[in-house]
């Protein structure tokens, strides 16, 4: 276990002891990816590796966009646009535990003034159809990590299962440097706060998501992605057709934050989106000649 | 260490054998029954085994599973196993089969009479006991594989396999100690040992442990208390004084005690505080936030207002003395309480009537149209009752109240929380100025919520309470969406028992048929059933009243069931129901239905049992019939007692198939007068006894 570190780390900083931390243990790091997603689980280095039998570790930064958490940048805890920090490995290390608190305790979590828990909370993504079971992590009462199991994905039994940590890097660095809001975090060591960087940007994307956005272009989107997706699988090609499934995602998000799905209507979209990702999953899994 | 195996025999004393299945960690809501399930399982497995002991204790931790059986005995118990064969001198072939079968020779069985002069073989097989040490291992891979979890997962390497074992999270060793000795046993590639770990921060290294009898002490060193009551009552305790050292009290808190002790090998409970200001927000809220996002208790002042102080239980024995840990858990509480007061605030500034507009987009069932839709019947209903004066309300109140009632449901606060439905809404009618019979209805317009919840007895909200059950059962069943066996989806019959409390407890007169169909009715009989015999009221007397028919003022209905009750307690009671009854075996066996009553005109002298009996009748049916008319059932009751004593002379002085036609007719008569006077107050013939 490492020391305590003297200065807390700067967001940036922390970002690159995780990458660090998880590369000396055999992750590839990844860069985030190029798409707009809710969280990293859609990221297809999640999704799609967490299916078939092959090993694979891998750890990264994934933006991940909610717009109906927009504040317009007012709430100095929630944001439309925030960082994950995922780790996933396959299948699940007998010592995840003590890996994971190896790398709080790299970040400078200090083991003998702070309270660490494993809060039972299992994770449910009815748009990947997937499971798992596993704990928030807490700190001192915060949740910092969504600690999981992962036990299907898109509807199929994880053979074998795969280990994934979801950090909230933003919560964990209000944390570690003892801000109150999120605007004022250290972006860097030498004076770039996290307001300087995303304020302007919560105030816009905020207004956006929740005024501006042409829902009838939305629903355009939305139709177009189906579309396509369906395209991509009659053609074989479950990696492009997974991408339009991370799309259909989003744009109902986007419409959602808009207000124009009805309750009635919400579960027959989520059901669509499922059956896109589904759709993508069991070709993936055929493709590789994996059996359900 | 040497194993304990069939080759080796321990002492020839009983054992103490100790099981540890550790594990990653165990939901907080799992352990208890978890707790109870190994103890059972290995119960009844130690039993199959004939493997007898003292006593089985087990214990719980997020991290581990324990279970101790004192007194293991050192074997099995033995066994003689007879098995009948043919008879002695039966043919070769069938004597043959049973040797093949029992694995005996000939010489080795054995020949018995069989009491009818002839001779039956018999197999007697003698099965030894079996060393413990031996079956315990087969107990202990059978429980781990028959164990009842809520939800079970697979992980790591082995879960290529979907046949994998599966645990509530990853099972990580097993101590199996019998006395001294390990129990060898390998489930899911997990072998017995005899180490476990510590406390997770305070000794994260490993722990020897030598046998049942210094399990937990050792672990207690390393900071763990394996036992759930013991840190309970740490908690308990801990989390009292902290809130007295403050000049608190703590709002005890049964279901957190055993939360944060199902979170916590070492209990360390610590006060914390936060900003006054938040106390703005009700104090149900910041409750509720405290206890269900946290996990915390909180306290009260000397006046008995929620003081801005919580406790929060710690797992650890921080080095600063957990300055720390109470600075990390107030910021998390105050971004909790300043969203809280964020949301209350937004929603104090929209007026409850705007946002009641928003229920015509919430779907109440797809069947049924929108909340809006609802809110729209009842609104009208609970005017009706207010106009009908069924519920003595102001009808203005009343419709407003109920056209308010469900507006909180698009709020931020019931959106965050929606066990505060009700409650926001008053405080935000409250706030805007509506008036207070309006909040208070607003506020108790769900309950009575399940047996033992107060009964609302402020007329607006009985109006209200009254309506929107109403509403739903009339609403549900006309969309055939009924109850049926143990399926109540939508809660109709706690409904139901609702409005059963609401018209009794508030002694509301009118006829349930103004607003029920027979359908509807009969449900409503029969939840008045259940709920009067689990008040302790015979099922019997309830029917006795029932088949009287026609009876829908609940109220009415029972005063009358409370009055029998108390009669046919009472020794005329009992006396008249057995005149009754005699009454009424007579007409039933001579056929009499009471029409036949033309006795010819002959004119014949009343015997003076008969002419006492007329003369009771004469007297008793109008006093009866008057006190019923004033809804006096006891009175009702007394009257008919005056029966008694005629009755029971008649019977023994007169003949009522008496030879001549006309005194049998009339005799018959009058015992039918005298069945239907009492028919006037129960259906006698339903009474048992």
């Amino acid at each position: 276990m490492e020391h305590p570190l003297s200065e807390p780390l700067s967001f940036q900083r922390m970002i690159l002891k995780l990458h660090d931390y998880w590369s000396e243990r055999g992750c590839v790091i990844l860069q985030p990816y190029d798409m707009r997603m809710g969280a990293g689980t859609f990221h297809p280095a999640t999704t799609l590796k967490a299916l078939g039998p092959d090993p694979w570790n891998a750890a990264f930064v994934q933006p991940c966009r909610r717009p109906t958490d927009g504040r317009y940048g007012e709430n100095p805890n929630r944001l439309q646009h925030y960082y994950q920090y995922q780790v996933i490995l396959k299948p699940s290390p007998p010592d995840l535990q003590e890996l994971y608190l190896g790398s709080l305790a790299a970040i400078g979590i200090d083991f003998t003034k702070h309270d660490i828990r494993f809060v039972e909370d299992d994770w449910e993504s009815p748009t990947l159809g997937a499971w798992g079971l596993g704990w928030e992590v807490w700190c001192d009462g915060m949740e910092v990590t969504q600690f999981t199991y992962f036990q299907q994905m898109g509807g199929f039994d994880c053979k074998p299962v795969a280990g994934e940590l979801t950090y909230g890097l933003e919560r964990l660095a209000m944390y570690i440097q003892n801000k109150d809001s999120v605007y004022d975090l250290a972006f860097n060591d030498a004076g770039v706060t996290y307001g300087d960087v995303f304020l302007e940007n919560e105030k816009q994307m905020s207004k956006w998501n929740f005024e501006i956005a042409d829902t009838d272009a939305l629903f355009d989107l939305f139709r177009k992605a189906v579309a396509e997706c369906e395209n991509c699988l009659q053609a074989d090609l479950p990696i492009p057709a997974y991408e339009q499934a991370i799309e259909a995602s989003h744009v109902f998000n986007l419409l959602n934050a808009r207000g124009v799905i009805s309750v009635a209507e919400r579960q027959a979209y989520i059901g669509r989106v499922r059956d896109l990702a589904k759709g993508s999953c069991e070709a993936w899994m055929a493709k590789n000649g994996w059996a359900a | 260490m040497r194993g304990v195996d069939g080759e080796e025999r321990v002492g020839g004393v009983s054992e103490d054998f100790l099981l540890e299945l550790r594990c990653e960690e165990i939901p907080a809501r799992m352990q208890e029954k978890a707790r109870a399930d190994l103890a059972a399982l290995f119960e009844a497995r130690l039993k199959a085994l004939n493997l007898p002991f003292d006593a089985i204790e087990s214990y719980a931790t997020p991290r581990r599973l324990a279970l101790i059986v004192r007194g293991v005995a050192e074997t099995t118990a033995a066994m003689t196993e007879e098995r009948k064969g043919p008879r002695a001198d039966a043919p070769a072939p069938a004597i043959e089969g049973f040797l093949r079968s029992t694995g005996l020779t000939r010489e080795q069985l054995v020949t018995r009479d069989d009491g009818k002069g002839g001779q039956v073989l018999f197999a007697v097989i003698e099965r030894p006991g079996i060393v413990s040490g031996s079956v315990l291992g087969s107990a202990i891979t059978n429980v781990i594989h028959a164990f009842p979890w809520p939800k079970s997962m697979r992980w790591g390497a082995a879960s290529q396999s979907t046949e994998s074992l599966r645990w509530v999270r990853p099972l990580q060793g097993i101590i199996a100690l019998l006395g001294d000795k390990l129990v060898p046993v390998e489930v899911a590639g997990i072998k017995s040992g005899v180490q476990t770990v510590g406390h997770r921060f305070h000794h994260p290294g490993v722990i020897t442990i030598g046998s049942a009898h210094d399990y937990a002490e050792k672990l207690r060193a390393c900071h763990v208390i394996v036992d759930g009551a013991e840190r309970r009552a740490i908690i308990a305790v801990g989390a009292k004084l902290a809130a007295q050292k403050a000049g608190l009290t703590l709002v005890e808190d049964e279901g957190l005690l055993f939360e944060n002790a199902g979170l916590t090998e070492w209990p360390v409970p610590l006060l914390g505080s936060f900003d006054p200001d938040f106390l703005s927000v009700p104090p149900e809220v910041i409750q509720l936030t405290a206890r269900v996002n946290q996990k915390y208790f909180v306290c009260r002042d000397g006046a008995d207002k929620l003081a801005n102080a919580f406790v929060c239980v710690a797992n650890i024995d921080a080095v600063d003395g957990g300055e720390k840990i109470v600075e990390g858990n107030q910021k998390v509480l105050a971004a909790r309480l300043s969203d809280a007061r964020f949301f209350y605030e937004t929603d104090l500034k929209v007026a409850l009537e705007k946002q009641a507009e928003k229920l015509a987009k919430i779907v109440f069932h797809e069947k049924l149209g929108t909340v809006a839709d609802k809110v729209d019947r009842v609104a009208k209903l609970a005017r009706w009752l207010a106009e009908q004066g069924i519920v003595k309300a102001d009808p203005d109140m009343a419709e407003r109240a109920a056209r308010l009632a469900k507006a909180d449901l698009v709020t931020g606060m019931v959106g965050e929380f929606p066990e505060l439905q009700g409650l926001m809404g008053g405080y935000y009618a409250a706030a805007q100025g509506e008036p207070a019979e309006v909040a208070e209805a607003i506020r108790d317009h769900y309950k009575p919520v399940g047996q033992g919840d107060d009964v609302p007895t402020a007329p607006v909200t009985v109006a209200v309470s009254l309506a929107d059950k109403l509403d739903s059962i009339a609403q549900f069943f006309g969309a055939d969406l009924k109850p049926s066996g143990s399926k109540d989806p939508f809660a109709l019959r706690r409904s139901a028992l609702g409005i059963l409390a609401l018209i009794i407890d508030n002694g509301l007169r009118f006829r349930l048929s103004k607003l029920a169909g027979a359908e509807v009715l009969d449900f409503f009989a029969d939840r008045l059933k259940v709920q009067q015999r689990e008040a302790g009221v015979r099922h019997d007397l309830i029917d006795a009243v029932f088949a009287l028919g026609g009876e829908d003022d609940l109220v009415r209905l029972l005063a009358r069931v409370h009055a029998l009750q108390a009669f046919v307690g009472t020794e005329d009671g009992k006396n008249l129901l057995a005149g009754y009854k005699r009454a009424a075996n007579i007409l039933k066996k001579e056929g009499f239905d009471g029409t036949d009553t033309d006795v010819g005109g002959n004119i014949y002298e009343a015997e003076p049992a008969e002419s006492a009996l007329i003369e009771a009748l004469d007297a008793a049916e109008p006093r009866a019939e008057a006190a019923i008319a004033a809804e006096d059932f006891e009175a009702a009751m007394s009257a008919l007692a005056t029966l008694r004593g005629p009755i029971d002379a008649f019977f023994d002085d007169v003949t009522v198939n008496d030879a001549d036609p006309d005194k049998r007719i009339s005799r018959l008569g009058l015992l039918a007068r005298m069945r239907d006077a009492v028919h006037k107050v129960a259906d006698f013939s339903r009474i048992e006894g």
